[in-house]
């Protein structure tokens, strides 16, 4: 008889570093399981809704953290909780709206209630009913309820966590990664201008990649060299946390046009001229502090967005290996005058599903995800600015991936 | 309402489907007068009344260069795409301006691949007359699955 083959397996990582990652690791179920269980569950703070979205008590939104869904409310007393939507009964996810004002919670099925923190709060018939049926005696509400998730609302960002173990978020983020977080989001009153939501067919990590990858602007995108947005000659850093989950992008636009940044730079178009200019009517904000755009990849679930004057929340949530969902929450501040708030909804358009340069990155990650399964044993190179792992002031690197995948090594254990 | 308008208008949409699924887009923005707002939004923005968009373009002159960015700068895979519309309803009708809406599919086809529903929903348009022939001075796209197909690059 032939030795059983096992069929349950998670693949090793051959060489040590993070400076070649295996393509197995943007298709592999088994690695996705993983990463739901040690990530998406483990002890980090995920994105799920701003303050401003559930002013009110009773005001929720449904969002997710990983594959869960979850409810994000506002109580009685003011405070937001963060309960998983799912029945503690029999598994329904009872509530299927985007947002709106709920008294309590109910179950379609069989209707069993919970209030905004979650507690069991009905079971119809208990009891029985003429003294038949119903829980056994033992049976208590209070262990019952919703899964309860560990929260935190800073500065009008709500985050949540199935470990209650993660650290603080402060800890979580660490000093410079909170300068940037703070730099947008320092307690002023944010409104939403908009969402908008795509579905894009390629792992999760992927996008992360993108938005720690300050190599690829400066040549994918059209509109980013043109106008010196973001290119290779731009004043720049590319930073991290401790851990090198998180990291900024940080640039400083230039005039664009011509020079040593678009040199054998085939995405560079020398006689385009825009027709309507006010795409590009960009208005510089004092809170910049000096740089043009930041973007930072917050680990696992969000992206912040400032570039120009159009501000976002990008929150990532994986689909199964092959697929995530992109959900841009648009920004505004309260005290925008209505020209500021025009102009941003006018540079929005560079960016979303349509945006006339998102959509090439949406595009590519498309492309990648085929070409990596053709060959799970293939692996990306990832060696722009050495093998190491550290702070850079040039665009022409590859470290803030690195640092993603040096941390990923360690929590995911392969 | 006349028949005379009711068909000019259904002549109008059928003109622009083809327009647009023949790949000639670069007669697209001349469905529009020069001042003119273009739009793609979700239902969920448009029934909550957020004015953010997937896609919003206030000229003649930004459609010229969402034109430019299709062709020669935005990267995407190649797709066709098929308009299906439904027949308009006609709101109002001036000497002035028409307000009109109809139901559209658009159907997407990439290489090596079949067709999908890429996207539905409903055209919002007012509708003038200017040089003979009529003109977009808004069109709102609003679609029903908020969830877009990864991206839209070229127009609905």
């Amino acid at each position: 008889m032939n030795q059983p083959q096992p069929i349950h397996f998670v693949r090793q990582w051959q060489k040590p570093g993070s400076s070649r990652m295996p393509y197995w690791l943007y298709t592999d179920e088994e690695i996705y399981r993983r990463e739901q269980e040690r990530i998406f569950n483990g002890p980090h703070w995920n994105y799920v809704a701003l303050s401003c979205e559930i002013p009110n008590t009773g005001d929720f939104k449904r969002s997710w953290i990983g594959e869960r869904s979850v409810i994000v409310v506002r109580d009685e007393s003011g405070a937001v909780n963060v309960v998983e939507n799912r029945c503690a009964h029999r598994g329904a996810q009872f509530c299927q709206e985007h947002s709106g004002n709920r008294k309590d919670f109910i179950c379609p099925y069989h209707q069993w209630s919970y209030d905004l923190a979650g507690n069991l709060q009905g079971v119809p018939f208990m009891r029985g009913i003429k003294g038949k049926g119903g829980m056994p005696p033992d049976f208590k509400r209070g262990d019952h309820g919703l899964t309860k998730l560990k929260v935190t609302e800073y500065n009008g960002v709500i985050f949540a966590s199935f470990d209650h173990a993660v650290p603080d978020f402060k800890t979580f983020l660490g000093p410079t990664m909170l300068k940037y977080f703070e730099r947008v989001f320092n307690g002023r009153q944010l409104t939403v201008l908009g969402y908008n939501r795509q579905r894009v067919p390629g792992n999760w990590k992927l996008i992360h990649e993108n938005l720690k990858d300050c190599y690829h602007p400066g040549l994918l995108h059209t509109w980013f060299v043109n106008y010196g947005l973001w290119r290779a000659d731009n004043e720049s850093a590319n930073v991290m946390d401790d851990e090198h989950r998180h990291s900024a992008m940080v640039t400083t636009r230039n005039q664009g046009g011509k020079g040593e940044a678009t040199s054998g730079v085939s995405s560079y178009r020398e006689n385009m001229t825009l027709n309507d200019g006010r795409f590009l009517d960009v208005e510089t904000e004092a809170w910049w502090d000096g740089p043009t755009a930041v973007i930072q990849s917050i680990f696992p679930s969000v992206i912040m967005q400032q570039q120009i004057n159009s501000v976002a929340v990008r929150q990532v949530i994986p689909r199964g290996p092959r697929n995530f969902d992109y959900i841009w929450t648009h920004l505004g501040f309260a005290d925008d005058s209505p020209e500021m708030t025009q102009r941003r909804l006018r540079q929005a358009n560079l960016f979303g599903p349509a945006g006339f340069v998102s959509v090439d990155d949406s595009e590519i990650i498309g492309l990648v995800e085929e070409g990596m399964s053709q060959n799970l044993e293939a692996e990306s190179l990832c060696e722009l600015g050495g093998r190491e792992v550290a702070d850079t002031d040039t665009h022409i690197s590859e470290t803030l991936i690195r640092g993603m995948y040096e941390y990923y090594r360690k929590v995911m254990e392969i | 309402m006349d028949a005379a308008t009711r068909f000019s208008v259904q002549d109008l949409y059928t003109d622009y489907a083809s327009c647009v699924d023949d790949t000639r887009f670069e007669a697209w923005p001349d469905f529009f007068t020069d001042e003119c707002m273009y739009r793609i939004v979700s239902r969920e923005n448009f029934d909550a009344g957020l004015r953010m968009s997937a896609l919003a373009l206030e000229s003649k002159a930004m459609l010229q260069d969402r034109v430019y960015g299709m062709n020669d700068t935005i990267y995407h895979a190649p797709y066709l795409q098929r308009h299906v519309i439904g027949i308009p309803k006609i709101h109002s009708a001036s000497e002035d301006s028409i307000r009109a809406e109809a139901n559209y599919v658009v159907l997407r086809t990439k290489l090596d691949a079949f067709s999908e529903v890429f996207n539905t929903g409903r055209y919002i348009d007012t509708i003038v007359r200017e040089g003979g022939r009529l003109k977009f001075k808004e069109r709102i796209c609003v679609f029903d699955g908020e969830l877009v197909m990864n991206s839209i690059v070229y127009p609905i």
